[in-house]
């Protein structure tokens, strides 16, 4: 179970962390300045488990992967989103954070409330509200990267082909 | 059979693809640079397998070259020392990464290409499949030669007629992302098109490419024709067989008609890229800094357009003017015909190739409470600097307008120097 932070529409990569941070790929050191302009509180407070949630678009911007680096360094269990930018899924994807996307959630999951995610099948519980959602399940594709710990971890003993086997 | 993206990737696979399909496709060239490298050499060295094809991986310093700090020197240090060790051929320091790779001949028709920069759509310019993807997936593709893609669904934007005088190819590509918002093309291929595309010359056309990242696009095509031969014939390296082809018979998810003539100069305000409004709206605002740079807007045929507007005149003495050349190439041909003189002499400052001012390293950056006028792509906030300052996208004509009065202006007033 986990606190839920909330943000906006087409949050991109400089607000999740602003590029003159990223001059270092360690998640923990990145993570410390994470959300620096719009949202200071979560670096300070955020725990283990905690999930984050946003609008449509979320992660546009830049393709630096330092924005889900730092997300995963906050210990921040998951993002629940209406939609992804598309270079931000794969990089979420590819090392190894779990992203959902499901707009019902999103509409009414409040910030501060205790959430459950499942990460297997997508089911988000909202504990403050007694409310339960159904987030699109992840593809087998990407449910093999994420087993794996990332990609990179995935071809360490596999083969790239197994992905779309 | 298909749209353009499918039509590439059919023609990739030896195969007829449909959008929805996942695959796992060859890519033929792999690109990333001193910002993004880093990341995918530690992803390289972590999955302990060796380089697929040497010849297909293209690192570029452009980010913060050379370097403003001690933190970017040890980077640079690190990613030359594993260019050595790998006996790496293709290493670039010669400008802005997507320029350097149109005029080095890496994209043609056809062509695969992957970059760790979300800008990587450029290449589309040129009928290639030009997409960004982080430093991990670089790392990857470098030991397999491999990437995988879904087939995406197309929106065809269709732009008939002619432009008025004082509007380019960046004015009507902020229209476009004034009307379809920033996540209006999101995991979706946009395909320019239609007779105002069909008589662009490329230096305008990788204007569309370039931006159909910010309104959240896969790739930003336009069918190669014989422009775009031409163009790789005369102005890049390029060689083999460049073929020219299209669309056929493609289903789309949507039409989009845009009537170039009806629109204006326009400028995307602070702080996002479809907070699109007419120039005259805003005109009179005070501007701190004037950049003229990018991969967006830093070609030859940009900076005669500011030269040719600041001629015999005197920037205005508050404002910082900067003009960042793509790449050498451009730089040279721009000191050999005489711009950097006419740019020098207005007041500007010219600064070596790359990246410049664009991510808030160096060369440029914003105090709290300035404003900047730039011919960039993107205005998030806090990206040219301080999170506290403002940043204004328009096209060069606008940028010169307004590194002469030192306030937002509306070219047209210069019109007969446009």
């Amino acid at each position: 179970m986990g606190k839920a932070w909330m943000f906006g529409e087409n949050l991109n990569t400089d607000e999740i962390i602003p590029g003159r941070f990223n001059i270092t790929i360690d998640p923990i050191e990145l993570a410390k300045n994470i959300f620096f302009e719009i949202k200071p509180a979560y670096a300070i407070n955020v725990k283990n488990g905690d999930i984050i949630g946003g609008g449509q678009n979320f992660g546009c911007g830049s393709s630096r992967e330092h924005a889900p680096i730092a997300i995963k360094g906050s210990q921040a269990k998951c993002i629940i989103a209406s939609s992804y930018a598309r270079i931000f899924f794969r990089n979420a994807i590819n090392i190894g954070l779990p992203i959902f996307e499901c707009p019902e959630a999103v509409a009414d999951i409040e910030e501060g409330n205790e959430v459950v995610v499942d990460i297997s099948s997508g089911n988000i519980n909202n504990i403050t509200k007694g409310h339960t959602y159904q987030a699109r399940a992840l593809p087998d594709f990407f449910l093999k990267i994420v087993a794996a710990g990332g990609i990179v971890n995935f071809l360490k003993d596999h083969n790239i082909q197994e992905l779309v086997a | 059979m298909g749209t353009l993206i499918e039509e590439i990737f059919s023609r990739k696979t030896g195969t007829t693809v449909h959008a929805g399909e996942i695959l796992l496709l060859d890519v033929d060239t792999i690109m990333s640079h001193d910002n993004t490298t880093p990341l995918a050499i530690k992803a390289f060295h972590e999955i302990g397998k060796p380089i697929h094809s040497k010849n297909q991986i293209v690192l570029h310093f452009d980010h913060a070259y050379p370097a403003p700090n001690i933190l970017a020197a040890e980077n640079h240090k690190m990613i030359i020392d594993f260019v050595k060790k790998q006996d790496l051929p293709n290493f670039f320091r010669q400008g802005v990464c997507h320029q350097v790779m149109i005029e080095e001949g890496f994209i043609t028709p056809g062509a695969i290409v992957i970059g760790a920069d979300s800008h990587s759509n450029t290449y589309g310019a040129l009928g290639a499949f030009g997409t960004g993807l982080g430093s991990t997936e670089i790392g990857v593709a470098w030991v397999t030669g491999k990437c995988w893609f879904k087939v995406p669904e197309t929106i065809r934007i269709e732009l008939t007629g002619k432009t008025r005088p004082g509007v380019f190819a960046k004015d009507v590509m902020l229209h476009i992302a004034g009307l379809m918002g920033m996540d209006g093309g999101i995991y979706r291929s946009i395909e320019f098109g239609g007779e105002y595309i069909n008589n662009l010359p490329v230096h305008e056309r990788i204007v569309f490419s370039n931006m159909s990242t910010e309104i959240g696009a896969k790739c930003g095509l336009i069918a190669a024709d014989e422009i775009t031969i031409e163009y790789l014939q005369n102005e890049t390296r390029a060689n083999g067989p460049l073929e020219t082809f299209g669309p056929v018979n493609p289903h789309y998810e949507r039409v989009v008609g845009i009537d170039v003539s009806s629109i204006g100069p326009l400028i995307a305000c602070h702080p996002d890229v479809d907070h699109v409004k007419p120039v005259e709206q805003v005109e009179g605002l005070e501007i701190n800094e004037v950049y003229i740079g990018t991969c967006t807007n830093a070609r030859y045929e940009d900076i005669e357009i500011v030269a040719n507007m600041l001629k015999g005149k005197k920037v205005n003495p508050y404002t910082r003017v900067i003009v960042t050349p793509a790449s050498e190439q451009i730089h040279r041909k721009a000191i050999k015909s005489g711009l950097i003189e006419i740019l020098m002499d207005a007041g500007c400052i010219v600064t070596g190739s790359g990246c410049g001012a664009c991510i808030g390293r160096h060369g440029g950056i914003l105090a709290a409470g300035e404003r900047a006028l730039t011919t960039m792509n993107r205005n998030f906030i806090g990206r040219m600097g301080s999170p506290l300052s403002e940043i204004y996208l328009a096209s060069p004509a606008t940028a010169a307008a307004t590194a002469l009065t030192g306030k937002i202006t509306d070219p047209r007033k210069y019109v007969e120097f446009v």
